[in-house]
């Protein structure tokens, strides 16, 4: 399937290497890009450079060789990141955490916490403002740090295998809530996993990278349906995506041992 | 559990230690007793706390002195270690400069300092300080140190991406994520910097007016005032108990609501 005509790329990655001090080389001509309002899946197996690719785009680090283009002007709150671990500041409750972007972007302490409130809503944590993070299950946690991400409002957000460490039913929720977020604020994801599964229920389109050094080894677009749910989890063509992406993915495994 | 059983094991908690405290001092003050022994080799807990009540105007000021030279101390070594942790952890040039002096510093033994300090420095008092300082101060500022660098690498970033300033991420990051540090140090260095005020005066030797518990302590035992010598060691542990319980205290705290040493783990 072809894109459709769409306007200039807001995320790309132009032959981009990246080698790290230590010698390794992580990226060796990675591209990509990322349009407005897309859902990208960043597949691979552990260690290709996909985090890398993310950091790049953060801007928190630079790429050795080619040419990262990012949101311009790169602006405090223009991207939302979450890690792969919640990162929650143990001393903060739940709302200061989530609060805590505006903060630092000098945003005053009471309107703030407002805004902070409103965007505790979507994710179901209102209830619990107040509480420190060592009260919360890991699944709450990953919330706390959604809603962090996008209390700044954020084109663009970039998750980092955020569910790789939840067990089956929270991930699926949060694939779920994640969905809703992006459809109804018209963000724009660039999502890295390791999981076929995941790739195929979330993206509207999934990148397959290699084994290190890392490179685009297919790109892969999904034809989905806005709606998705337990019923998709099932069906015909959700098997069938997933079986494409699987196939790919081994592909890529093969090209990297070659 | 019920708050009865609670209570009851709260109870239980003060009242063991205390009993034991109790048969400690009834047993002294029946060896002592009971085998006749001369108050000037080992004097009875009655003769101590006669000894405490009738040399209370001796030994109060010189318990002030100590207590003074002690806190402020600590005090001078909290400020210092802060500002000179904070440098440190700001440049790796700022560090590699200043560490041998750290490292020389920190391994000298106090006691063969103080003479030298007693040279240089205008009063008794002031070398005094400066001892207690000086090991008070260590202690606090590695753990510090430590603690600064001890930051998950994944809230720098975050505070990178947020465009925090470098004293935003000192103050709402760094100096929060070190605070257990903090607290560890500040334990170690309260209870040293009092040891260190007692020796250093020892070194010292200082008399008259101003002088504190050990010289009280020396003078006690040349006079084989072995009650008096006994009430001085009574009030420098008592001094040494409430401040380990005041750092322990602030300790719990700052810490109790989010971090793990200071809660219980739930069964």
């Amino acid at each position: 399937m072809t894109a459709p005509a769409s306007p200039a790329p807001l995320v790309a990655l132009d032959a981009v290497s990246k080698r790290f001090p230590n010698g390794t080389q992580a990226l060796a001509g990675m591209a990509l890009d990322l349009r407005q309002g897309e859902f990208l899946t960043l597949l691979g197996p552990s260690g290709c450079g996909k985090s890398t690719v993310l950091r790049l785009v953060a801007g928190l680090a630079e790429p050795t060789q080619g040419r990262v283009l990012r949101p311009q002007p790169r602006q405090p709150g223009q991207i939302g990141f979450v890690f792969q671990d919640a990162t929650l500041l143990p001393w903060r409750t739940v709302l200061g955490n989530v609060a805590l972007p505006l903060r630092l972007a000098g945003v005053e302490r009471t309107e703030a916490r407002e805004r902070a409130r409103q965007s505790l809503a979507p994710l179901g944590l209102d209830a619990f403002a107040r509480a420190y993070p060592r009260e919360l299950s890991g699944g709450m946690k990953m919330r706390v740090a959604i809603a962090r991400a996008l209390v700044t409002r954020p084109r663009l957000l970039l998750m980092d295998e955020p569910f790789a460490a939840l067990d089956e039913i929270t991930r699926q929720r949060l694939n779920d809530e994640v969905l809703a977020l992006w459809q109804a604020a018209g963000l724009t994801v660039l999502f890295v996993t390791h999981s076929v599964f995941e790739a195929a229920y979330l993206s509207s389109r999934v990148v397959v990278m290699t084994p290190r050094p890392g490179r685009a080894f297919a790109d892969i677009a999904l034809d989905q349906p806005p709606r998705r749910d337990e019923a998709y989890r099932l069906s015909e063509p959700y098997r069938a995506r997933s079986a494409q992406l699987s196939a790919a993915l081994h592909a890529a495994m093969a090209e990297g041992e070659r | 559990m019920s708050p009865a059983r609670r209570n009851a094991r709260t109870l239980v908690s003060v009242l063991v230690p205390l009993a034991m405290l109790g048969l400690f001092i009834l047993g002294w003050h029946l060896l002592v007793t009971l085998n006749q022994i001369p108050r000037y080799i080992l004097p009875g807990p009655l003769d101590v706390a006669g000894a405490l009540w009738s040399d209370w105007p001796i030994l109060f000021p010189a318990l002030l002195v100590t207590v003074q030279i002690t806190f402020a101390a600590l005090g001078l070594a909290i400020v210092g270690a802060l500002v000179l942790a904070v440098l440190l952890v700001q440049s790796r040039w700022i560090e590699l400069a200043l560490y041998p002096f750290a490292v020389i510093l920190q391994v000298t033994p106090v006691v063969a300092v103080a003479p030298l300090l007693l040279i240089y420095t205008p009063s008794t008092q002031v070398a005094l300080l400066l001892c207690a300082f000086l090991v008070a101060f260590f202690p606090i500022l590695a753990n510090l140190v430590q603690g600064l660098k001890s930051v998950d690498h994944g809230l720098l970033d975050l505070f990178e991406l947020c465009g925090a300033s470098r004293w935003q991420t000192l103050f709402a990051l760094r100096l929060p994520a070190a605070l257990p540090f903090f607290m560890a140090g500040l334990r170690t260095g309260g209870g040293l910097a009092l040891i260190a005020a007692v020796v250093a005066e020892f070194a010292a030797g200082t008399a008259g007016a101003g002088s504190g518990l050990a010289f009280r302590l020396l003078e006690a035992q040349y006079r084989l005032n072995m009650p008096r010598l006994f009430a001085a060691l009574v009030l420098l542990t008592l001094t040494g108990v409430v401040i380990f319980a005041m750092t322990s205290l602030i300790s719990h705290l700052a810490l109790r609501r989010w971090h793990d040493s200071a809660l219980a783990r739930p069964r």
